[in-house]
């Protein structure tokens, strides 16, 4: 350890209140000049009320902050900036109509004109192999290009401590190994580094220490590079119950739902042209489609729940039936029923009480819901209150408002709400995103027994972890295209995240290396 | 600096309360005015408000205004809950009145008890069909449902002069712009010996139908889920155009079938001027009660004592009707300004604010 | 047709032209900064009276230009107030206002019917406006024809080539981005606001002292919303507006040509026509725009509340 008067950012029981609840209870932390810092915790944890505090945007309710050795307050991020506080967000304030230099401009100060930003670009990227054209309209950037932006713009600043929020959970594994390149080359040119995650692996690659919140406090201070993983994760969740999918699960012979040949271009110029893509799931099974957001899935999905039709009625069938053109609402009659990845706003009505968001998807499939066209209120009532208390959805209020429920709270209704009507295909998009431990493993539970029930189930997700969980088959999306569906256990993580970045390349590598075992061709990479 | 802080769910008081705030405060900066204009706040507000509805005579005034008012706004509120903004209802209940006037006009010599029915059977047609335009354009080509609807108030009002002055102009008339007027079987049944006619009755059994159907069928909740949330509404199967169409058809057909009651009730023929701005008032009297078309026969009531209040106090105490106009606007921005009281909590703060949410706010829009 | 006859009409045109350009590049402004403000109509109606009564009291039509665009600029910021401060719908704010606007301007405007009105003076360039057909056509007019075209290469220049513009289009694309920089969105929407008030005070101040010297209730007839028109024609963009204001001001005097030369159609169908190529101008832009990227800021028309 070194002396106090050597550490660059010092807090002492920094702590923060909304209400009642309190995010930060008593945050002590330091930063030392030249480390890498890891924040690890779950969503909820405190962590990102906690770095906007140190970068201004939230006025901590009691603690201090001690930067360089002499205590600061830091009341905008105007003022963390002059201190040489910089932050990269998980959430981009970036503005798609304009291009790179001029969304870099507008963090700069006034003064500085977007000629000045062009060539000062040049030296940053070159320097920092942050390789970006400053005429690019920045709607039409991948989101690690878009990143990219956020660190220049962070960088052009010259912070000596740069926070980064989540920075991988928009990046390919290879988007995330170039951006830990760069990260550690600042680090070597004398800056620090917060780093904020939930992801394990990559704090113990990058991270020189990790401090561990959870619920608000930190549980543990450590050295990340020789503390074990499950220890880890033990400190960041506290003890957890897995779904654990029970190995050797069966699926019945039959096709649910098969995908044949479809195709279908992009709703809108910054969407993903869908690309021949074929897939059958059985009854009694579970298909994970794995994939880095923004290669499809959302189309993937739309195209599968009917809300796009497609040209050809054979290109999905369900059941044994040809559905391509026919709407979400005939789809969800025939048996099928889907689960959006937005849960406000699409999969629900926010403004809207949670037995009228019964109605969005079970009016028409209810037939006690509805008589001629009039709706039986009480009884979307009651059975909006059953789906609460099965899949113990915790409101606080009687029928409140889908907006007024915590996101684990909505989820698990959202996912209860299809569940309740045993579905025999039911396609999840993004099942557990952005909802606490104990949510998502409830949710994988209920999928898990709804598959042993014999439904077909697809799970669209980012999330490796839960994939390894539950799924038993695996196919990756990327650009457009699908790979073919093979048994979880042939596949390793590996496979998947370079197939991630090149579904096509993955795929045909995959076919040439048929009659080796999985993951061959990947040492051979190494 | 005001700022706003999101309540938890929307409140009901200020649900019910917001419409009484906006009234005071329109009464209040009533008061402002007359004082400018160098008139006595009490007994303006008195004629403006109070007295057309003392007497008999101006009671059934009012209720002969309101009763277009009310039908116009139970339709809108259906438009505008679904997030649709017909704001065309002038043309459209020009064109219902030009359509349902077709026939005792165009054919004065066809009498007999089916006569009515069928022009208002016509005037109902062609307001929807008139709607259909901006709403198919919208549909088809992505035009702006505001700016076609309003384009086409011009259209309608200049179509309608040309008909009067021209080839539906009344041949034994002595050259007056206006039409011949309507036989008896084409004129609105009064009630007792009144002004009223049963085109109140109408009114209120269509707002009556309106309410139900919107908050208890299907259809209804449709139409509030693809205002409320679009996505949400395709989610649930619904279609967005389909939805447009229907709402604006709907309520074209009410203004179209307000203006057929206008000009087969009160007027009896057609003229140059049929409205005095009857669909722009009933966008207030749909906001003023909150978009819901129970609601709108109350809301009718009180912009139709404005109309009434007008005139009577240009004649008692000499300030013009223009003022009238005056309220009916500022009404709406403070019924507007009231409904913020549902959904936020006002609170005012001396620095600039710092952000206060524990979740990150979603700064990143999804490109879909 | 004689080059007089020629020249007369181009004139015409240019009067009928300059209110539409005024109102259009000021919502064009107001736009880009994200807030649709459908208040052009009643702003414009208001800036007439004001412009007329402005004229009366002060003796002078310059009194008039001035009382017109303070007028304008009123209005907008009761428009800026509810729209900002209490984040209340824009199109129904912005309908309040047109609404609010006739009946403050019938108001005003009451006790000026049919009198006489002050015309504002030409003020001819010197030298330029000696220039045969150029001098007459382009520098032989009044101050607010010269300040709308001077507008049109303002806003352009600020728009695109200034950091005060960068920021106004940055705000309008993603006011949440925005706001987390670090800019102030209301401010800065307050501003454009009142901006886009004041030039459709001028606009209607135009009517009133340049187009046609009177006061007449409802003089504004609908041009305030061709305006809002334009701007989506214009694809946002200031040129594209200039050449819109000038198309829509030869479909608005051409028409009174034909009604004059007696032309065998109705008037009626003749004054219908800049109401129909409005519509059809929209529908063709907007058919267009379905198939390409939208020139459209993207946060047009929604409401900002920085605590959310």
């Amino acid at each position: 350890m070194t002396s106090p008067s050597s550490k660059l950012l010092a807090t002492t029981d920094v702590t923060k209140f909304f209400g009642s609840f309190c995010a930060n209870d008593r945050i002590s932390l330091d930063v030392d000049a030249g480390e890498i810092h890891a924040l690890l915790g779950e969503n909820g944890a405190g962590k990102s009320t906690f770095v906007k505090a140190l970068y201004g945007l939230v006025r901590p309710d009691s603690g201090t902050i001690t930067w360089k050795g002499e205590r600061v307050e830091i009341t905008s991020p105007a003022r963390a900036r002059e201190l040489g506080i910089g932050m990269v967000f998980q959430h981009f304030a970036l503005f798609d109509s304009l291009n790179v230099a001029e969304n870099i401009a507008l963090a700069l100060p006034q003064d500085v004109a977007v000629s000045d930003v062009v060539a000062r670009l040049d030296e940053i990227t070159a320097r920092y192999g942050l390789a970006l054209n400053a005429e690019a309209a920045v709607g039409d950037l991948s989101a690690g290009e878009r990143q990219r932006i956020e660190i220049v713009r962070c960088l052009m600043q010259s912070p000596t401590l740069i926070i980064l929020d989540e920075p991988t959970s928009v990046l390919t594994p290879q988007e995330a190994d170039q951006l830990f390149v760069t990260l550690r080359q600042l680090v070597n040119e004398g800056r620090s580094i917060i780093y904020i995650s939930h992801k394990l692996e990559e704090v113990q690659r990058l991270c020189d220490r990790a401090t561990i919140l959870r619920h608000g406090r930190v549980v543990a201070n450590c050295d990340p590079r020789t503390t074990e993983k499950g220890e880890l994760a033990r400190l960041m969740v506290g003890d957890l119950v897995h779904a654990a999918r029970p190995s050797g699960s069966a699926a019945a012979d039959g096709i649910a739902l098969s995908v044949r040949a479809l195709s279908m271009s992009a709703p809108s110029l910054f969407g993903v042209d869908l690309q021949d893509i074929s897939l059958d799931v059985r009854p009694g099974q579970i298909c994970a489609i794995a994939g880095i957001a923004g290669n499809g899935q959302s189309e993937l999905f739309e195209a599968l729940s009917g809300e796009r039709l497609s040209n050809d009625p054979a290109a999905i069938t369900l059941l044994g039936q040809p559905v391509g053109h026919l709407g979400i609402a005939e789809r969800r009659q025939l048996g099928a029923d889907f689960v959006s990845d937005e849960r406000l706003g699409h999969a629900t009505a926010p403004d809207m009480s949670l037995s009228d968001n019964v109605l969005v998807t079970r009016a028409r499939t209810d037939t006690d819901l509805m008589r001629s066209g009039v709706l039986k209120l009480e009884r979307a009532r009651s059975l909006s209150q059953r789906i609460q208390d099965s899949f113990d959805v915790r409101s606080g209020a009687v029928d409140p408002p889908a907006n007024a429920l915590s996101g684990g709270n909505l989820q698990k209704f959202v996912i209860g709400r299809a569940v309740d009507r045993h579905p025999r295909v039911l396609v999840v998009n993004q099942p557990t995103w952005g909802v606490d431990a104990g949510a998502a493993a409830r949710i994988r539970k209920t999928l898990v027994s709804l598959a042993e029930g014999g439904s077909a189930i697809v799970v669209i997700s980012q999330d490796l972890d839960e994939i390894f969980e539950i799924a038993d088959s695996i196919a990756v999306i990327a650009r457009g295209r699908l790979t073919a569906l093979y048994p979880a256990d042939q596949m390793s993580a590996e496979e998947i995240g370079l197939w991630m970045s090149d579904a096509e390349a993955g795929a045909s590598q995959r076919a040439n290396s048929t009659f080796q075992t999985a993951g061959v061709g990947l040492d051979n990479n190494d | 600096m005001i700022r706003l802080e999101a309540r938890p769910r929307p409140s009901w008081w200020a649900a019910l309360a917001s419409p009484v705030i906006a009234l005071v405060l329109t009464l209040l900066t009533g008061c402002l005015l007359l004082l400018a204009f160098g008139k006595d706040p009490i007994k303006g507000l008195y004629y403006l408000f109070i007295d057309p509805i003392t007497v008999w005579w101006s009671l059934e005034e009012v209720l002969v205004k309101a009763t277009p008012l009310a039908l116009i706004a139970a339709g809108l509120s259906v438009c505008f809950r679904a997030n649709v903004w017909n704001i065309g209802a002038e043309g459209q209940f020009i064109v219902g009145a030009i359509a349902g006037s077709a026939l005792p006009v165009v054919l004065p010599e066809v009498q007999g008890p089916h006569v009515l029915p069928l022009m208002l059977l016509c005037g109902t047609l062609g307001g929807a069909l008139f709607a259909l335009i901006p709403a198919l354009l919208r549909v088809r080509f992505g035009a702006n449902e505001i700016l076609v609807s309003l384009m086409l108030v011009y259209v309608a009002e200049l179509f309608l002069d040309w008909l009067v002055r021209g080839p539906w102009r009344n041949p034994a008339g002595f050259n007056f712009p206006e039409t011949r007027q309507f036989h008896e079987w084409a004129t609105m049944p009064i009630v007792g010996d009144s002004r009223l006619n049963i085109g109140i009755f109408i009114a209120i059994a269509c707002c009556a139908v309106l309410a139900f159907v919107l908050s208890r069928t299907y259809f209804g909740f449709g139409v509030r889920l693809s205002g409320t949330a679009p996505r949400a509404a395709r989610f649930a199967g619904i279609s967005r155009n389909r939805t447009i169409l229907l709402v604006m058809a709907l309520s074209g057909g009410l203004a179209g079938l307000a203006g057929i009651m206008e000009v087969a009730g009160p007027i009896g023929q057609l003229r140059i001027q049929i409205s005095p701005g009857y669909g722009f008032t009933a966008i207030i009297v749909a906001f003023l009660a909150r978009l819901n078309p129970v609601g709108a026969i109350a809301a009718a009531f009180v912009l139709s004592v404005t109309y009434i209040g007008g005139e009577a106090a240009q004649i008692a105490i000499g300030i013009s009707d223009k003022i009238t106009r005056v309220f009916q606007g500022a009404l709406l921005f403070f019924v507007l300004g009231s409904d913020v009281l549902i959904r936020y909590r006002i609170t005012w703060t001396r620095r600039t604010p710092v952000i206060q949410t524990p979740e990150p706010a979603a700064v990143e829009r999804t490109s879909t | 047709m004689s080059t007089d006859i020629v020249l007369a009409i181009a004139l015409t045109v240019m009067t009928a032209s300059t209110p539409l350009l005024l109102a259009a590049i000021g919502e064009l402004v107001v736009e880009r900064s994200g807030v649709l403000n459908l208040g052009v109509e009643g702003m414009m109606i208001v800036g007439a009276a004001a412009g007329f009564a402005g004229a009366q009291l002060t003796g002078s039509a310059y009194g008039g230009v001035a009382f017109a665009a303070v007028a304008g600029a009123g209005l907008s910021l009761v428009f800026a107030v509810f729209v900002l401060l209490l984040a209340t719908n824009q199109y129904a704010t912005g309908l309040a206002t047109t609404l609010l606007g006739i009946g403050i301007a019938g108001l005003v405007g009451q006790g000026y019917v049919g009198q006489p009105g002050i015309k504002l003076e030409q003020v001819p360039i010197p030298l330029l406006s000696d220039l045969p057909v150029i001098g007459p056509l382009l520098f032989q007019h009044d101050v607010l024809f010269y300040l709308s075209l001077a507008l049109v290469v303002c806003v352009s220049f600020v728009l695109f080539r200034t950091r005060l513009g960068l920021t106004i289009r940055a705000v309008g694309d993603n006011h949440d981005s925005a706001h987390a920089i670090g800019y102030n969105v209301v401010a800065i929407r307050f501003a454009t606001i009142a901006f886009g008030g004041i030039c459709a005070g001028l606009a209607g101040g135009y009517l009133s002292l340049v187009y046609t010297p009177q006061w007449v209730e409802g003089m504004s007839a609908g041009r305030g919303w061709i305006a809002v028109a334009l701007v989506v024609f214009a694809a946002w963009r200031p040129l594209r507006c200039l050449a819109g204001a000038y198309l829509f001001g030869t479909v608005l005097i051409l028409q009174f040509h034909a009604q004059a030369a007696g032309v065998p159609i109705p008037s009626q169908f003749l004054s219908a026509l800049p109401y129909l190529a409005t519509m059809i101008v929209l529908v063709i832009v907007s058919a267009n725009r379905l198939s390409r990227h939208s020139a459209a800021p993207a946060c047009l028309g929604q409401a900002f509340v920085p605590s959310k």
